[in-house]
């Protein structure tokens, strides 16, 4: 059983693997057809990318991964649950406010904790935000589809509003820079100095692991992939499945809005503008969760990878516009979806060789 | 309060919404869920402003506009085979397809834009308004509302309807289309082909997405940046708000479209503005509205019962 079950996970990731080669060949291609002349020294650096300029590249790579990292759980908890959390965005972007609004106005709290205070205010606040879309979905039969992308919208115009009432920095539109809220930088202070990345990975890191355990060990998390699965069967074996889909909504809102407090509170000099655009780090957690097949230890990896090219990208601008990475992410993406036939062909394979063996 | 400058809005967010949210419902109506419809716009107004420019003064102005959008409508379902391969031919999860193409479209057009011309912006010059149309225009009334500050784009949507609800309901390929999103199996059974049929309801809505990204953006701006603000999105909510069917599609897409320009305009509208209430909840209007009359009446979804599941033949 145990056995299997690491040979299917084998599969998976070969199967990636092979997507992302696919990827960075095609990638290839585009740049010696732009131009030939520039395209390996830049393919070089997009392929470097966190370890360009070492160590600096790399904790600005780390830096990268934060955020994506968790709209990425965010998105992917909610496809194992059989939702579709198309709204990460606007709850990342109600979590980094409640943040920031702590780090502005809750000056009442000691530097020590007013961080953590943030992080979980900005939970709180995300969970609340997808919690609407899951009650909806549960009580009222509304598609989340819709309300999240409504929502989306709703969270943008809404944060601007809140923005402009309470943190308002006038003479550049955006946000105040929180006074005494921010993530400690901890040991990456002397291992990656004068970068962004701070403490905030560590929690990343360890809230996917937990969600893992949640999901994979735990029954609470069992009772949510069984609604996913078929949430009348799980009615039928004694499951309260309206309470679970509002809970799994909630914990991918909290996922989402804890991603905009670690962005917001990392004192780099990120602001929220307040400009009517919905934050992208929100959508950009669809193709990590989906390069991973939702696995939250997964997504520990495919956030890491989309922040290596995109460090890459930032070191090749000189030579091609940045754009170069997401291309190449689409393809990888696109052929990901193939995964399934990548896999066939190495079962084949396998059973060709079990049987010689044999 | 300027009534026909009203309608005149409403319409402009309303036809592309529709004929977006109806392409759409041919895909999903066949089994096949198209979230890619976002990157299919961008792809395909990318491609329809492109012959605007290279024709523009060699081509009368209305002909342009057509030819542009049919050629549009063509890169769109070029674009869109890539989906229907993935997730028709290649049993492919039908939500990464569609991101992937979400996201290629926006990358291609940046890449090509800056590497072509440094800048992201693709200018056009808007010769394709009509300030009035010839006897129609007249009428009282209805002229004003419908026949003056228009576009041909208008019209051809609301023939792209007529088209839509006749052959989604009248003609054997509309009904075949519906049985394979509803018991692929029994389609099979019957003797369709349910993989071509499918290839097809994907491939016409790349073809009304990629015609409704171009509807959308002639009018409403002269610089194409790469995006549609999210439309595509919105059309996919529009195809469930209308329940997957053509009326209700048309009801939706007009209904928020209708919101969509009161939020657009309340400052000119001296009514709404002296009620104080702050612009956020103006701009929030069409999201809350839609999602509020949903709340009410989606007690009963009916989505197409096998949206979404791959189709093997060998399986039962």
């Amino acid at each position: 059983m145990f056995k299997n079950v690491n040979q299917e996970a084998l599969k998976t990731i070969f199967a990636s693997l092979v997507s992302i080669l696919i990827g960075l060949i095609m990638g290839l291609i585009i740049l010696l057809v732009t131009d030939p002349n520039n395209a390996f020294l830049g393919f070089q650096r997009a392929l470097l990318g966190g370890f360009n300029r070492m160590p600096r590249s790399f904790g600005e790579m780390l830096y990268q991964a934060t955020p994506i990292l968790l709209t990425g759980l965010s998105v992917g908890f909610a496809f194992k649950t059989g939702l579709f959390n198309i709204g990460a965005s606007g709850q990342f972007i109600v979590g980094g406010f409640a943040a920031i609004f702590v780090g502005v106005r809750w000056t009442f709290l000691p530097t020590s904790i007013a961080w953590i205070v943030g992080l979980i205010v900005a939970m709180i606040a995300g969970a609340l935000w997808a919690g609407i879309s899951g009650w909806l979905k549960a009580y009222r039969n509304v598609n989340e589809v819709i309300t999240s992308i409504m929502l989306n919208y709703v969270a943008v115009f809404l944060v601007n509003y809140l923005v402009v009432a309470t943190v308002f920095n006038q003479t550049r539109n955006e946000s105040l820079s929180p006074t005494n809220a921010f993530i400690p930088r901890g040991f990456f202070d002397s291992l990656f100095p004068r970068t962004g990345v701070h403490m905030g990975y560590v929690v990343a890191v360890v809230v996917a692991i937990i969600i893992w355990i949640i999901l994979e060990k735990t029954t609470f998390g069992f009772e949510l992939r069984a609604v996913g699965f078929n949430r009348h069967a799980a009615r039928y074996a004694g499951v309260n499945e309206k309470r679970n889909i509002v809970l799994s909504m909630m914990i991918a809102g909290a996922l989402a809005g804890l991603g905009g407090a670690l962005l917001y509170l990392s004192a780099t000099g990120v602001h929220i503008e307040v400009v009517d655009v919905i934050p992208l780090q929100g959508f950009n957690g669809i193709p990590v969760a989906l390069l991973a097949s939702s696995n939250p230890l997964g997504i520990i990896f495919s956030s890491l990878l989309l922040a290596h090219l995109n460090t890459g990208g930032f070191y090749m601008q000189t030579l091609f516009p940045t754009e170069i990475i997401n291309i190449m992410v689409s393809v990888i993406i696109y052929f990901s979806a193939f995964a399934m036939i990548t896999k066939s062909v190495l079962e084949k394979y396998l059973k060709r060789k079990g049987g010689k063996n044999a | 309060m300027n009534i026909p400058f009203l309608v005149q809005q409403t319409m402009f967010f309303a036809i592309p919404l529709m004929v977006v949210a109806l392409g759409g419902m041919y895909s999903e109506q066949s089994g096949v869920i198209n979230i890619g419809l976002e990157g299919i716009m961008i792809f395909s107004t990318f491609m329809g402003i492109l012959v605007l420019n290279m024709f523009i003064g060699v081509i009368p102005a209305q002909f342009l506009f057509i030819l542009a959008l049919l050629v549009s409508g063509i890169s769109g379902m070029i674009f869109s085979s890539l989906h229907a391969y993935a997730s028709v031919y290649q049993k492919a999860n039908q939500v990464i397809s569609g991101t992937a193409l979400n996201m290629f479209a926006p990358a291609f057009f940046n890449f090509t834009m800056r590497n072509q011309t440094g800048s992201n912006q693709l200018y056009f010059f808007n010769q394709y308004r009509i300030p009035k149309v010839a006897l129609l225009g007249d009428i009282p009334f209805v002229g004003p509302l419908f026949f003056t500050n228009t576009y041909i784009s208008t019209y051809i949507g609301l023939v792209i309807l007529a088209i839509s609800v006749f052959v989604f309901y009248k003609t054997r390929f509309g009904l075949r289309l519906r049985a394979c999103g509803e018991h692929p199996q029994a389609a099979d059974a019957a003797g369709i082909n349910v993989y071509r049929m499918r290839t097809y309801g994907v491939l016409i809505s790349g073809l009304l997405a990629g015609m409704g990204g171009l509807i959308l953006t002639i009018p409403t701006t002269t610089a194409f940046g790469g995006s549609v603000a999210g439309y595509g999105f919105l059309a996919l909510a529009v195809l469930i708000f209308g329940q997957w069917k053509p009326k209700r599609i048309v009801f939706a897409a007009f209904f928020f479209g209708a919101m969509k320009t009161i939020a657009a305009t309340y400052t000119s509208i001296p009514i709404l503005l002296s009620l104080g209430i702050p612009g956020y909840l103006f701009k929030s209007i069409p999201y809350l509205t839609t999602i509020l009359v949903l709340a009410f009446t989606s007690k009963k979804s009916v989505a197409p019962k096998a949206l979404g599941e791959p189709f093997d033949k060998g399986k039962r």
